[in-house]
């Protein structure tokens, strides 16, 4: 009896272990799934603009809802170009700011400095929208704008980069913001995979005489360029897909701008600003075309740094 | 053996990690041309005065040294010794193996560009040179582009002395150069040891009792950040003047 | 052996009769080069930190003058009058609360799976991979997906709907630190108690999810900091309302109200925008910082 108590309890236990190992899995499944499932209704909303559009929609820059005519040129190159200026300035004062908190600050210091850059990480992307457009804008078009537009427009080959109307919102004020908004994760992704450069290392290249930008340069830089490079895709990965900031100081124009203070218009503000209020299937499928494009593009980024990045966990497993 | 002059003097060196007083009083010349081998054990300040001699502690926060080294008879703590120059002039090399992320010949060639400028023959004559020094050369003369992480451990440490030496400094430190090497490879970094100090003065430090005894012409044994005893290898091997060396030697201690 | 080393011996001769001057003027610019870079270094910081304070100190300064016992009883006004944000600081809290409540055991399970069952077979790393690439996929588009699966159904937005792309955005990064922080628990732990008889059910949720419960909760406090300032997500999802409503209407929140009241041209909404923002930054980096302390505090006394 009592034999036959202890079994069934045993019985119990067993089936038990395997619900909650079939639950488990099911929602890891879960999180796999959701990603078929972002894909596969995007597909779907997009069906009637790709089928309308085929691959015009992404050669066509006419943007009218009135003629229902879309093209996607204007955002994916808006998303493009605001995302290189954020790169182009975020990447170095990352690298600067890495190498500060690495070798040069005070140990004291060193604590509040990190935890202030990865507040600045924290701070949601429609404060720095609001800032950028308030406070930012009106200043950069009345004191730098004006400058560098009378200095810089007549350069040769790169001038026409720097023509337009000092508003102060544009494509460069918006990768300007971007810029500011990646550099806490570029810059703490960089400063993680320098601290655990092997000391030993660096103090062999110290030890030979070379200053602390030649132990950086030739020693830390190449043997992190791996982690550095996933880094710096990861902001990529933020610039690209960030909506709030960029929909406040882009400027919102579905014309081609030729120069960066021009307004422009990203996938993301598109999206923004016009889905809420799109009528007529052909609007909002485009508009969810977008989508699809806006995803796939941080999709290949997004992979393309995870894999770099277990590319260099497996390095550190062959060299300990 | 004949007197030989002295490369490095330190003179009442006293060394701080924030509180803990790690080096108390050290007082010894280091003759030129000879290898002195620092033994002891763990935790008695071996490394930490080796560390001394090019300035190395001074990239941690916390750690200072007081008193004098004089390296041919300039102090070389003084704040106006300029530290880039002075680890120009007193070569490392680690516990490890630390090739540099780039080619065998780079690996040579960077300390050598910081402060000469060499033509290409020139340099590849001083990277034949160091590497014939370092007993590498025929090993890896076929593969001088190829990655310094693809030698072996062995091939690594001596890649490690040949860049150390290619800038021809006149001192070499030595810290536990073989602590990660087999038995042959470090057979070959002993050997090595030897034919170096005809043109180096060496300092080793060294765990490993019958490496300072076949390798030193000097011994120094420390304890508790002290000094104990200190004067030519055999003597020191064969004779000790003092119990607690004698203690440390016979393995009946540490 | 011997010619090896007599060519040796004359390149030896070579290298040795090459000056042994060390070139000052190369030191010297390696020196410029050196102290240029490292003041270059320390300004990028100072421009990090530029930015940080600049926006703190103008949330600090319109935020404040806008803050008012108004804010937090009042519903949000037509232009032109006065008003609060309260419908909208309501809406935010309950859809970040159901937002947690439904994504953070779906994370936790899920990573229960990664870390405990997730030794052999493709699931775990795929799963693992595809969590990574969704903790940092655009929101907007988690918006978009939400919008297609539910709104179109239910045929309207709602405030369901903005929980509900919250918690997709909840779910990675419950994933993640569940995992790293189970991870950490020591397989000593797992192992006295499966020695024990205890079932493996048991021993993950008594012993191992205990053990790693200040991780745990520490990513769902950062969970809940990251929700709480989207404002993409909800663009599609809960829309806006002007009034007091339930979860199954449109629904005011404060990231939306505060885009809708900056981008009007009207000076009263624009002060309750900035009060709504101050709000919303401290309590996201008062969020940010707790879970720090908390995963620190943590740490140390292990």
């Amino acid at each position: 009896m009592e034999n036959n108590q202890y079994s069934a309890h045993l019985k119990r236990q067993m089936l038990l272990d395997s619900v909650f190992r079939v639950a488990t899995r099911f929602f890891a499944f879960l999180v796999l799934a959701m990603l078929i499932g972002i894909l596969i209704s995007l597909l779907i909303g997009a069906m009637p603009s790709i089928r309308h559009f085929g691959w015009g929609f992404l050669t066509s820059s006419e943007w009218d809802p009135v003629t229902e005519q879309f093209g996607a040129v204007v955002p994916i190159f808006g998303t493009l170009i605001t995302s290189f200026i954020a790169l182009l300035i975020g990447v170095p004062i990352s690298f600067g700011i890495a190498i500060f908190l690495t070798e040069l600050c005070p140990p004291m210091l060193k604590r509040p400095l990190g935890i202030a850059v990865e507040l600045l990480a924290g701070i949601p992307s429609i404060i720095y929208g609001m800032w950028g457009l308030f406070v930012f804008a009106p200043l950069f078009g009345e004191h730098v704008q004006p400058w560098i537009l009378e200095n810089m427009g007549d350069l040769p080959l790169v001038g026409f980069l720097f023509q337009g109307a000092p508003m102060g919102i544009g494509i460069f004020t918006a990768g300007l913001i971007l810029a500011i908004m990646v550099i806490p994760f570029i810059a703490s992704v960089m400063r993680d995979v320098f601290e655990v450069v092997p000391p030993m290392l660096k103090e062999s290249a110290y030890g030979l005489g070379g200053t602390t930008w030649e132990v950086v340069r030739y020693v830390v830089l190449p043997y992190t360029k791996t982690g550095v490079v996933g880094g710096i895709m990861l902001g990529l990965g933020r610039a690209l897909g960030e909506t709030m900031a960029v929909t406040f100081v882009i400027g919102n124009s579905s014309i081609f701008a030729t120069g960066l203070f021009e307004a422009g218009n990203s996938i993301a503000s598109t999206l923004a600003n016009e889905f809420a209020e799109a009528n007529g299937e052909l609007y909002l499928s485009s508009l969810i075309q977008l989508g699809l494009i806006l995803f796939f593009i941080t999709f290949v980024v997004l992979s393309c740094s995870k894999l770099l990045l277990l590319q260099l966990k497996k390095q550190e497993g062959r060299s300990s | 053996m004949t007197t030989n002059a002295i490369k490095l003097q330190v003179k009442n060196l006293n060394f701080y990690y924030g509180k803990f007083h790690a080096l108390k009083n050290i007082n010894l010349d280091i003759p030129a041309g000879q290898v002195t081998a620092f033994i002891g054990p763990s935790g008695c300040g071996k490394s930490t005065l080796l560390r001394t001699f090019n300035r190395m502690f001074e990239l941690y926060p916390g750690m200072s040294a007081e008193g004098e080294i004089l390296l041919d008879s300039q102090n070389l703590l003084a704040k106006s010794v300029d530290v880039n120059m002075l680890r120009a002039k007193v070569g490392m090399v680690f516990q490890k193996p630390t090739p540099f992320p780039m080619s065998i010949y780079d690996n040579i060639t960077f300390g050598v560009k910081l402060y000469e400028s060499l033509s290409k023959a020139e340099m590849d004559d001083r990277v034949e040179w160091a590497l014939r020094k370092a007993a590498l050369w025929n090993e890896v003369k076929d593969k001088l582009k190829q990655s310094g992480n693809s030698l072996s451990g062995g091939q690594q440490q001596r890649l490690c002395i040949a860049r150390a030496v290619a800038t021809r400094p006149e001192v070499l430190l030595l810290d536990e150069p073989t602590s990660a090497l087999d038995p042959i490879s470090t057979g070959h970094i002993e050997e090595l040891i030897h034919e170096l100090k005809q043109d180096y003065t060496i300092a080793i430090v060294t765990h490993n009792m019958q490496q300072a005894a076949r390798v030193s012409d000097y011994t120094a044994y420390m304890y508790l950040g002290e000094l104990v005893e200190f004067g030519e290898t055999d003597g020191i091997f064969t004779a000790p003047k003092r119990k607690e060396t004698e203690d440390y030697i016979t393995g009946k201690f540490g | 052996m011997s010619t090896s080393q007599a060519i040796g011996s004359e390149k030896a001769i070579k290298v040795m009769s090459q000056s042994t001057q060390r070139n000052n003027a190369i030191y010297a610019r390696r020196r410029l080069v050196n102290g240029f870079n490292m003041l270059a270094a320390t300004l990028a910081m100072g421009f990090g930190l530029f930015w940080l304070f600049w926006i703190l100190w103008t949330l600090l300064q319109h935020g404040l003058s806008g803050l008012s016992a108004d804010v937090f009883t009042q519903i949000t006004p037509p232009p032109g009058s006065a008003g609060g944000l309260a419908n909208a600081i309501a809406g935010s809290l309950q859809m970040t609360f159901f937002g947690i409540l439904f994504g953070t055991p779906i994370g936790i399970l899920a990573g229960v799976y990664l870390a405990e069952y997730g030794e052999r077979g493709w699931l775990a790393p795929a799963t693992r991979f595809i969590n990574d690439i969704l903790l940092s996929a655009p929101s907007i588009v988690i918006g978009l997906f939400v919008y297609e699966v539910y709104v179109v159904s239910v045929g309207h937005f709602s405030g369901w709907a903005g929980s509900m792309a919250l918690a997709l955005l909840v779910i990675p990064v419950v994933v993640r630190t569940t995992e790293n922080m189970l991870r950490l628990v020591p397989n000593s732990l797992r192992e006295a108690a499966i020695a024990l008889g205890a079932p493996q059910w048991k021993v993950i949720m008594y012993v191992t999810l205990r053990a790693a419960k200040a991780g745990v909760i520490t990513g769902i406090l950062l969970a809940v900091a990251r929700i709480s300032g989207e404002t993409a997500p909800l663009l599609f999802t809960a829309l806006n309302n002007q009034f007091w409503s339930n979860m199954n209407q449109p629904m005011a929140n404060l990231p939306i109200v505060i885009f809708q009241f900056a981008m009007s041209p009207y000076e009263d909404w624009h002060a309750l925008a900035w009060a709504g923002a101050l709000l919303i930054t401290f309590s996201v980096l008062t969020l940010n910082i707790l879970a720090r302390w908390f995963a620190s505090k943590n740490n140390s006394t292990h």
